[in-house]
């Protein structure tokens, strides 16, 4: 709760800056001066973008406490990150809540390794600049499919000692993927006391994986569906150790050795066919030049 | 209903005017509001039943204390503004009450007509007023100017707004601060438009604004602020209102397959995210052909119900006890009955099974044996085995309660809890806290609207009494 500066009401929650990473990867910067007060490392918003969008959850990918403004990066995959991808400078969103989910642990644990795919570098970011800060070895392992679409690479750069990149096409740095350069370190016997997978689930099932039989913490950050983002939906719920958890209240963060990582991804093609049909209805509408949707 | 006006002309009393309903098949194919309520002639033949006993029952069953046979004499008198004007005395939210409260159990089970045959119908003549008045305008009652000492209230469910309203009408500034996008808690993510339309709640809760409540929307205490910051940055006294929210799961194999649902995701989806519309709403569901309710309260009732609107085929509640032990209201069981809802008794399900995509396909479910009540009043249950049935279905709704949000109980130093997360609070509702109170299912578990407004009015009360003794607050914005 802040004491000094009185935001205006008129600027909560509007866009003030919005960019292009990559062909498919979008950045944007919302003014939200109380949530950025109270942001931490691993936590998420709920974003309600018009009176009839679905409530979708963001991982916070950085904020400016100074400034009172929180940043998101996504792709614009289904209907509700596309309409937050056509959302323009000055647009107000309709709501924003947050922060939500519990921060990550963050302390002095000697060398950690933050693994991150694709997206979830955006949210791997202020985990590793909280983990530097904490005084903290930071290794990164970044993976891409290829060198187009990396992202925030000096921002990583700068909270790193050391960075390895994965590319598919081998375009970047190592061809391959980014569990394998994590099977190299622990080959190499490099000291680790800590590991953060952050990405798709394929990725920090298999990262899980390799480091099990080494006894190494291995945290993943979850992105189940979520409805409500407060506990209330159970949408969210996940198998961790054999036991339902929900990973908007318990979560996001959970021990990636006792996530129950099929399930999640089982879970999350829950809504596929009703996503389909939400696309094509978009892409309907475009044929027709008509925005309103008949509304 | 000419032949019960004709009864009432008769001063035969001892029969209820019915109330229209929309017909149950029309019904189960839209979202509309199953009960119409009385018209003006129908409300006065019903007032006409009540006896206006010297010592009336029916207030002593109202937890919020509605001069019940005050205001029906005032119908009977076609005093409808001095009517509702009675009852907002005592309850800020009327046309909710007169539609979800189980009036049945509380004050129209204390009516002496009812010992003989139907109670006066308190609930639908207190609809009746609060509908009549939405419509010609709700009177804003005078409100006396600030006396400078904030409150902020946590949650905007029916505990809530109680305690944002009487203390509004006291003069207090109230924020009220709410985690959802909208305000109304429970009454608008749980109970369902064709039970109670949400543009009733939104004018409760516009009548609320009106007396000067703040209500902020897309605040989570215990995450954007803390109980504590409120408290040290202005707020006098904080009122907490969170309710149970988590949903309770059977805990059985398969329980995660996709399409089970709890009965939270299944109504916030079709209630608050208004699912029913999609694609028109961006929010999705998936309803499939044969839909399994898994419980015997409100809940599951609502949910089943929504299930059939949606379109299923065939929807069955499985409940472990008999239709004699369901928390349900009865009204709502025979609506429920009426539209087509099948219900299964002494069953339980201990299985679910998915298909090679992950989507539940059949569920086991196992006989129960009901014993004699215990001391308390409660049926134990035991399955029988050998019982077990495996049956085909695919969507499953788990609707067996709910327990309390752990947010604020979590980031909060110093506020005591009992048993299940509950806050703990003395009988004013104080917590281990000074200037810290709680309310409704957050304070005493899952119960009902107007239980949660009873235990908000007594710490309204009980706020008033401790900020009487207090100094203005330093004026803060945030």
């Amino acid at each position: 709760m802040r004491q000094n500066s009185v935001p205006d009401p008129e600027k909560i929650n509007r866009v003030v800056e919005k960019k292009v990473l990559n062909q498919i990867t979008k950045k944007i910067t919302i003014y939200a001066p109380d949530i950025a007060a109270k942001a931490h490392p691993g936590q998420f918003v709920i974003f309600k973008i018009r009176s009839d969008s679905e409530r979708i959850p963001l991982t916070l990918s950085s904020w400016d406490k100074e400034k009172g403004t929180i940043s998101h990066v996504f792709q614009e995959v289904g209907y509700s990150t596309i309409e937050m991808g056509s959302l323009h400078l000055d647009d107000k969103v309709m709501h924003v809540a947050g922060p939500l989910g519990n921060p990550s642990e963050i302390k002095k644990f000697g060398t950690a390794v933050v693994v991150c795919g694709g997206l979830g570098t955006a949210v791997a970011y202020p985990v590793a600049k909280a983990l530097k800060e904490a005084g903290n070895k930071v290794i990164t392992i970044m993976g891409a499919r290829n060198i187009e679409l990396f992202i925030l690479e000096d921002e990583m750069k700068a909270v790193s000692d050391e960075v390895y990149y994965t590319s598919d096409d081998g375009t970047k740095g190592q061809k391959g993927f980014v569990s394998d350069v994590m099977k190299a370190l622990l080959e190499k016997d490099t000291k680790i006391d800590i590991v953060f997978a952050i990405g798709p689930p394929i990725m920090m099932m298999v990262i899980a994986d390799i480091t099990r039989p080494y006894n190494i913490k291995t945290i993943a950050n979850l992105n189940p569906i979520m409805v409500d983002g407060m506990g209330m939906c159970g949408a969210c719920r996940v198998s961790i150790d054999g036991k339902t958890q929900f990973a908007c209240v318990d979560g996001p963060e959970f021990d990636a050795h006792k996530v129950n990582f099929k399930e999640l991804m089982q879970r999350l093609k829950s809504y596929c066919t009703e996503e389909k049909n939400l696309a094509l209805s978009i892409q309907k509408r475009g044929e027709d030049n008509c925005r309103c949707h008949g509304n | 209903m000419s032949r019960q006006l004709n009864q009432t002309a008769t001063n035969n009393r001892i029969t209820a005017i019915e109330v229209p309903k929309q017909e149950p098949y029309a019904r189960t194919k839209n979202f509309k509001e199953v009960v119409l309520g009385y018209t003006e002639e129908q409300a006065i033949a019903e007032a006409s039943r009540c006896l206006n006993c010297a010592n009336p029952k029916c207030v002593e069953g109202c937890p919020v204390g509605v001069p019940i046979p005050t205001f029906i004499k005032l119908i009977k008198q076609n005093d409808y503004t001095g009517a509702i004007k009675k009852i907002k005395e005592r309850n800020s939210l009327p046309a909710i009450c007169g539609r979800v409260c189980p009036q049945e159990e509380q004050c129209q089970r204390n009516c002496i007509l009812g010992k003989r045959g139907d109670a006066v119908s308190i609930g639908r003549l207190e609809r009746f007023l609060a509908d009549l008045e939405r419509e010609r305008g709700i009177d804003i009652p005078k409100v006396p100017a600030s006396n400078g000492k904030k409150v902020a209230v946590v949650g905007a469910g029916p505990a809530g707004l109680t305690v944002a309203a009487d203390l509004a009408k006291l003069g207090y500034p109230v924020t009220i601060f709410e985690a959802l996008h909208k305000g109304g808690g429970v009454l608008v993510y749980g109970i369902p438009e064709f039970r109670l339309p949400k543009y009733i709640v939104q004018a409760e809760i516009d009548y609320i604004k009106k007396l000067g409540v703040e209500l902020r929307p897309d605040a989570l205490i215990g995450r954007l602020f803390t109980i504590d910051e409120l408290l040290a940055h202005g707020y006098q006294a904080v009122f907490i209102g969170t309710g149970a929210g988590l949903p309770k799961f059977l805990d059985v194999p398969g329980e995660n397959l996709n399409r089970i649902y709890s009965a939270n995701e299944f109504l916030i989806r079709v209630n608050l995210m208004k699912a029913f519309n999609f694609p028109q709403s961006k929010t999705p569901i998936h309803v499939g052909k044969r839909v399994a309710v898994i419980g015997g309260g409100n809940v599951a009732l609502d949910s089943a119900r929504c299930a059939l609107r949606l379109g299923a085929e065939n929807v069955t509640i499985f409940y472990r006890r008999t239709r004699n032990e369901m928390p349900a209201r009865e009204e709502e069981i025979s609506n429920a009955e009426e539209e087509g809802i099948y219900f299964k008794y002494l069953s339980t399900p201990i299985k679910f099974i998915g298909d090679e995509e992950g989507n539940v396909k059949s569920m086991v479910t196992i006989s129960m044996r009901l014993s004699n009540a215990d001391d308390s009043g409660k049926h134990r249950v035991a399955p029988i085995e050998g019982s077990e049935v495996k049956m085909d279905i695919d969507t499953v709704i788990v609707a067996i309660g709910r327990t309390p949000n752990p947010i604020i109980q979590g980031t909060t130093p110093g506020l005591k809890t009992i048993k299940g997360g509950i806050i703990a609070s003395d009988q004013t509702f104080k917590t281990s806290i000074d200037g810290v109170y709680v309310g409704g299912d957050i304070a005493t578990g899952e119960a009902t609207v107007i239980s949660a407004m009873g235990t908000g009015k007594t710490a309204a009360k009980a706020i008033h009494e401790y900020l009487s003794n207090s100094k203005n607050s330093v004026k803060i914005r945030f």
